[in-house]
């Protein structure tokens, strides 16, 4: 997002404007910047931020940073650093970088530059009052700009493995024709068992299930809120047609059901999973030719 | 707008078409009864494929339909409830549980052929 | 689209109008088919009783929002009919089918994620029902 130069027109008082005063600053960052990026290098590594980074890396990156940050002070313009933010989170949330060094690193080069500063202008104390309050407001919106775009980025990161996680703890499997298993692991919370029975409806439409099989061993323990997903889940698929199979269903789960009042007498139950799978080939006990439907006894 | 009834032998299939008003399931009770009676039918499928909603009056009515056919002697099998209109139905208490469902015309088919043990021309 | 939507309801065919046009901007939301069909049943729940009870009202539709930047589709139907002398009992799930006096009430209010109702007797009633969007939130922004 392009910006004018911060305080581009205000004057002190002094006959200077922060415009000069910034050109100023970044004149000075320009001449100082091998001596300056290798401070800054030097004080990461001191305060073993980046660690999942090389000596080399680190160098790198200081160095894209502090260019961009420069550059950001002469142009007033975000844009470039934004995008090289963007790119930087992208490739070292992968490397297990955390918040805290990011925000550790931006900070202390804005105190490198500061202190640099300092010594620059330590025989005019007013002058550096000036370039101070010329150098600050845009040293903060450079640290907010790099930190924020590293937590919005990891954010989304961590959102899309929960998404993908939880896609695959509840895989439909279908197995044989018409039978689909759906073995649930882990604890189940309100949204998941919701997500779970979407899932579930819609792969006995596309798979064309006549019975389910849900096997809940891996599943500790269930609420109440849950015990009602899974009864709903089962009158669910039975308006679409598909039978349903609860196997591994704990003592203590059934203990859980009865308190809250579930009828587990309308609820299928088989002790393991594949005892669960040889009831529902009895119940589906048919050849299928061409949709015809032979009884059992008949096979 | 009046829901098509065809015959297919001992059999009356009910497609529904488009969304109902209640007046469209009013008069869809009173032809399908009338139907039944006619051609004596043993079994009768509505097919639901094409609602997006299945509410309390539409649910109410067609559990109606499958008393009453049942007292003709026909078997009602309602078919074609799409996921998201199940799930509707079983959270607003819906149940059908002295209804018959089958997925689709094909296993509904199949469903009153094994039933009524006669076999039934293959579908259209 | 627009900021608010209002269906006469004076026949079981302006139900369907209504449940179409929430459907409708419930898709433009983004909200899961799933919720969709929740909030065109509800929708069709409270309207009929507009029809059946009440002749006529009316059912606005509007997109709102929450401190989070949630949106949602808010849904008023209101009419001027007779009301409703016990609501409380209109509220109960006696049965698990007709149940609360066959006004669908308890039915609807678990399809949707908030409902209010006003009614008192020859006063009319208005049932006020949201739905919010369950995408998660897009990003943070900087």
């Amino acid at each position: 997002m392009a910006d004018t130069p911060p305080e581009a027109t205000s004057t002190d008082g002094h006959g200077e404007t922060s415009a000069d005063l910034l050109k100023e600053l970044v004149s000075h960052l320009r001449a100082n910047r091998t001596q300056l990026r290798e401070e800054w290098a030097r004080r990461i590594s001191e305060a073993q931020l980046l660690i999942a980074l090389t000596q080399e890396e680190i160098f790198n990156e200081a160095t894209s940073v502090y260019d961009n940050y420069v550059e950001v002070l002469e142009t007033g313009s975000v844009e470039a650093l934004q995008d090289y933010a963007r790119n930087l989170s992208e490739r070292i949330i992968p490397r297990g970088v955390e918040v805290d060094e990011v925000v550790g690193i931006v900070l202390l080069l804005r105190d490198v530059l500061a202190r640099s500063l300092f010594e620059k202008y330590q025989s005019d104390f007013k002058l550096l009052n000036r370039v101070l309050n010329a150098y600050e407001p845009a040293a903060n919106r450079i640290s907010n700009i790099v930190a924020g775009n590293f937590v919005g980025e990891r954010e989304r990161v961590i959102r899309q493995q929960q998404e993908a996680i939880r896609e695959l703890s509840t895989p439909v499997l279908q197995v044989r024709e018409r039978l689909l298993i759906l073995p649930i692991i882990g604890v189940l919370d309100g949204q998941r068992a919701r997500q779970l029975t979407e899932q579930l409806l819609r792969g006995i439409r596309a798979n064309r299930a006549k019975v389910v099989v849900i096997d809940i061993t891996g599943v500790p323990t269930i609420d109440s809120t849950v015990a009602n997903h899974l009864v709903q889940t089962v009158e669910a698929s039975r308006l679409m047609g598909a039978s349903v199979i609860i196997t591994g269903l704990s003592s203590d789960i059934a203990q859980t059901l009865v308190t809250l009042g579930v009828d587990l007498s309308k609820v299928n139950a088989v002790g393991d999973l594949q005892g669960g799978i040889e009831e529902a080939e009895r119940l589906l006990g048919y050849e299928v030719t061409q949709g015809d439907y032979l009884p059992p006894e008949g096979r | 707008m009046a829901v098509p009834i065809l015959k297919q032998g001992p059999v009356l299939i009910a497609s529904i078409q488009t969304a109902l008003t209640d007046t469209d399931v009013l008069q869809l009770r009173e032809d399908v009864m009338t139907q039944v009676t006619r051609h004596r039918s043993r079994g009768i499928i509505v097919d639901v494929t094409a609602l997006d909603v299945m509410d309390s009056f539409v649910s109410r009515s067609l559990r109606g339909i499958a008393h009453m056919t049942r007292l003709r002697g026909a078997e009602t099998v309602i078919v074609g409830i799409q996921p998201e209109v199940a799930f509707a139905m079983v959270q607003l208490g819906m149940k059908f549980e002295d209804v018959q469902t089958a997925l689709d015309l094909e296993e509904g088919l199949a469903l009153l052929q094994y039933q009524l043990k006669e076999p039934l021309d293959g579908g259209g | 689209m627009e900021a608010e939507s209002r269906i006469a309801i004076e026949s079981d065919a302006d139900v369907v109008t209504a449940r179409q046009r929430a459907r409708q901007l419930a898709g433009e939301l983004e909200l899961s088919s799933t919720d969709q069909t929740l909030l065109a049943t509800a929708i069709s729940e409270v309207a009929r009783n507009i029809t059946t009870y009440a002749t006529r009202g009316e059912v606005t539709l509007r997109v709102v929002h929450d401190g989070n930047g949630r949106s949602g589709i808010e849904v008023v139907a209101a009419d001027h009919g007779p009301g409703i002398e016990d609501i409380e009992r209109a509220l109960q799930d006696g049965f698990t089918t007709g149940g609360g006096l066959g006004l669908g009430l308890p039915g609807a209010r678990r399809l949707v994620d908030e409902f209010e109702i006003e009614s008192a007797p020859r006063q009319g009633t208005t049932v006020r029902l949201v739905k919010w969007s369950r995408a998660a939130d897009r990003g943070v922004r900087v």
